[in-house]
């Protein structure tokens, strides 16, 4: 045997050991502001509420079907057929928008963290919810409801990237966002129609906009603040909002409508 | 046993299985641009194993949605790796030719580093750096496969004129060169979702020249310009050659072909952003990219035979011509450019 053939044996033998590779685990340093040493929990006594609405300015895109035949248990699932949820309107209001006290509470306040997980859960070939907030550090909990494999690829810039499968139904994984983030896009590559965004904020401060656009937020403590509504489509807006002690204050955003 | 007969059965054989191996790359290429246009290269979120199995005994039942186009790819992949690693060393052991012998090698060395480039695009979801780097490679393995079917033809070993014509090596090799900065062009706008922020075609934003620019617009435009610059190119050396080598089937054959693919690339193109990327027109945009880097390859190695490449200088074996006779490096006497009346 040549020595040239031998120098090719051993090129063969390192493809086989390429093949052996494996994943990389992940963890992100936390970087959330600290509570001043004379921070203290929200009186709710004197505190006040926000009320408000997000309003679809023009007229909304159709739903887009979507069609599901690329796996049969998908197309199993929604029989009625699948639409998009970027731009679901009741009555004006524009629904799936993530409102959040963006900034103003500084670290005068004690925020308790849930341990309860949030629930993210893959049914039907979609996301439910289609947008959720969560604490920094609480554990979101995605599932699977669906009787076929999904993967979920966390999207974030901030906060650490990741994608992992959930081959069988009744699957459930904790991930946790050590950074505030507002949305995370999360996305299932096997159904490239399956999106669902994620606000993390550092504060209790946030609601997704429901039937007729409407939000709430309650329990503030007196003060200045910068209130924000982000829409996955249509991007973001912020107002200043004064509240006094048991106040309670009405605002509305107004998205425009894209063009088509 | 080494063989310089191009018509023994071991030769004849063996080149038509390096001609199976640059077919499957193309398919290969094809199930790779698939991926791509479907937006599913991170549906298998590891590897080599495909959702913890044995890529090989994954369930073909489980091979739904964007899982279908990774894993699928992967397969194929595979297969082509195995195909190369006996073209390598059948080759090894078959050939006469030293540089033909290395040839091998640098196939299976390519499709090795390939196949670690895909698993790194993996596991570190996509970095464009990364995905770029796999399509350029993949397209470098491409032209290997391509060479070493080439070189190993009974028409490129028996052939006893060698193309005394300057201008048309620069040209030829000008023209396969532009065509691979292209498609790295496109590579690289392809792995920044860039493909449709220009929205209209042939103008941009209705426009000549983009009105407004950030690096996605810029990479689109380039992909533009890089078309228009290859397509003369690739006139300019097909024109050359139905010009002044009018009588030469083997360079007529890829000038004739290199001007049907390249008005076949650039209707694809044009459909790619007037069908919003279609999946099938997207991945046929690839793959006829990957044809038309070939057949210009293969062009512009016909137009060096006999002055780079060793075969009329004398590598000590004679080699048949298509009339019966040796030659061998007495042989090499250039024909000149023929001139036209």
């Amino acid at each position: 045997m040549s020595r040239s053939f031998k120098a090719l044996a051993a090129v063969c033998a390192v493809a086989a050991m390429t093949a052996c590779g494996s994943d990389s685990s992940k963890s992100a340093k936390p970087s959330s502001p600290a509570a001043a040493p004379d921070a203290k929990k929200v009186d709710a006594a004197t505190a006040s509420t926000i009320t408000g609405k997000v309003v679809l300015d023009g007229t909304a895109p159709a739903p887009t079907p979507i069609r599901t035949d690329s796996d049969p248990a998908c197309a199993e699932g929604n029989k009625d057929g699948l639409k998009s949820e970027s731009f679901v309107v009741d009555n004006g209001g524009l629904e799936n928008v993530f409102v959040y006290i963006k900034d103003g509470l500084g670290n005068k306040y004690i925020f308790d963290t849930p341990t309860d997980p949030v629930k993210l859960d893959q049914k039907g070939c979609h996301y439910t919810p289609h947008v959720v907030g969560i604490r920094v550090t609480q554990p979101l909990q995605i599932i699977n409801s669906d009787n076929t494999m999904h993967n979920v690829h966390g999207r974030p810039e901030a906060n650490r990237e990741f994608n992992f499968g959930q081959m069988v139904a009744g699957m459930k994984n904790d991930v946790t966002f050590t950074v505030p983030e507002v949305l995370i896009p999360f996305k299932c590559d096997v159904h490239a129609w399956m999106y669902a965004y994620v606000g993390v904020v550092d504060n209790p401060y946030f609601a997704v906009t429901g039937n007729g656009g409407k939000f709430e937020l309650k329990t503030i403590p007196p003060g200045t603040y910068t209130i924000e509504a982000v829409h996955e489509k249509l991007g973001h807006q912020s107002q200043q909002v004064t509240l006094g002690e048991k106040d309670s204050k009405e605002i509305t955003f107004t998205f425009k409508a894209p063009s088509q | 046993m080494r063989t310089s007969d191009p018509r023994s059965p071991t030769s004849v054989w063996h080149h038509r299985y390096a001609k199976l191996v640059a077919a499957c790359t193309v398919l290969l290429i094809a199930a790779g641009a698939s991926v791509t246009s479907t937006d599913s290269g991170l549906s298998v979120p590891d590897w080599p194993t495909t959702y913890g199995w044995n890529m090989f005994a994954f369930p073909l039942s489980k091979m739904v949605g964007g899982i279908r186009y990774e894993h699928t790819h992967r397969l194929i992949a595979s297969t082509v790796g195995f195909l190369t690693i006996i073209l390598a060393v059948w080759t090894w052991r078959i050939e006469s030719r030293r540089w033909v012998r290395w040839l091998g090698v640098a196939c299976l060395g390519a499709v090795i580093l390939q196949g670690v480039l895909g698993g790194i695009t993996v596991l570190f979801f996509l970095p464009p750096a990364v995905s770029i780097g796999h399509a350029g490679l993949a397209q470098i393995f491409f032209c290997l496969t391509v060479t070493l079917a080439l070189v190993t033809s009974p028409g490129w070993r028996a052939a006893t004129e060698s193309v005394d014509d300057p201008m048309l090596r620069r040209i030829a090799t000008a023209a396969t060169a532009l065509i691979y900065t292209q498609i790295l062009i496109g590579a690289t706008m392809r792995h920044n979702a860039a493909g449709l922020v220009i929205p209209d075609f042939p103008w941009s934003f209705g426009h000549a020249i983009p009105p407004m620019w950030d690096p996605r617009i810029a990479v689109n435009f380039a992909h533009r310009v890089g078309a228009l610059v290859v397509t003369l190119a690739i006139v300019a050396t097909s024109s050359h050659v139905l010009y002044h080598h009018r009588g030469r089937r083997e360079l007529v054959r890829p000038a004739v072909l290199l001007l049907a693919f390249v008005a076949i690339q650039v209707t694809l193109g044009a459909f790619v952003i007037w069908s919003r990327r279609d999946v099938v027109i997207n991945t046929l945009h690839v793959v006829n990219g990957a044809a038309v880097l070939g057949t210009s390859l293969v062009l512009a190695l016909r137009s060096w035979r006999g002055s780079v490449v060793p075969e009329f200088r004398g590598s000590g074996v004679p080699v048949p011509n298509r009339a019966g006779s040796a030659t061998g490096s007495a042989a090499s006497k250039p024909t000149p450019v023929e001139a036209r009346p």
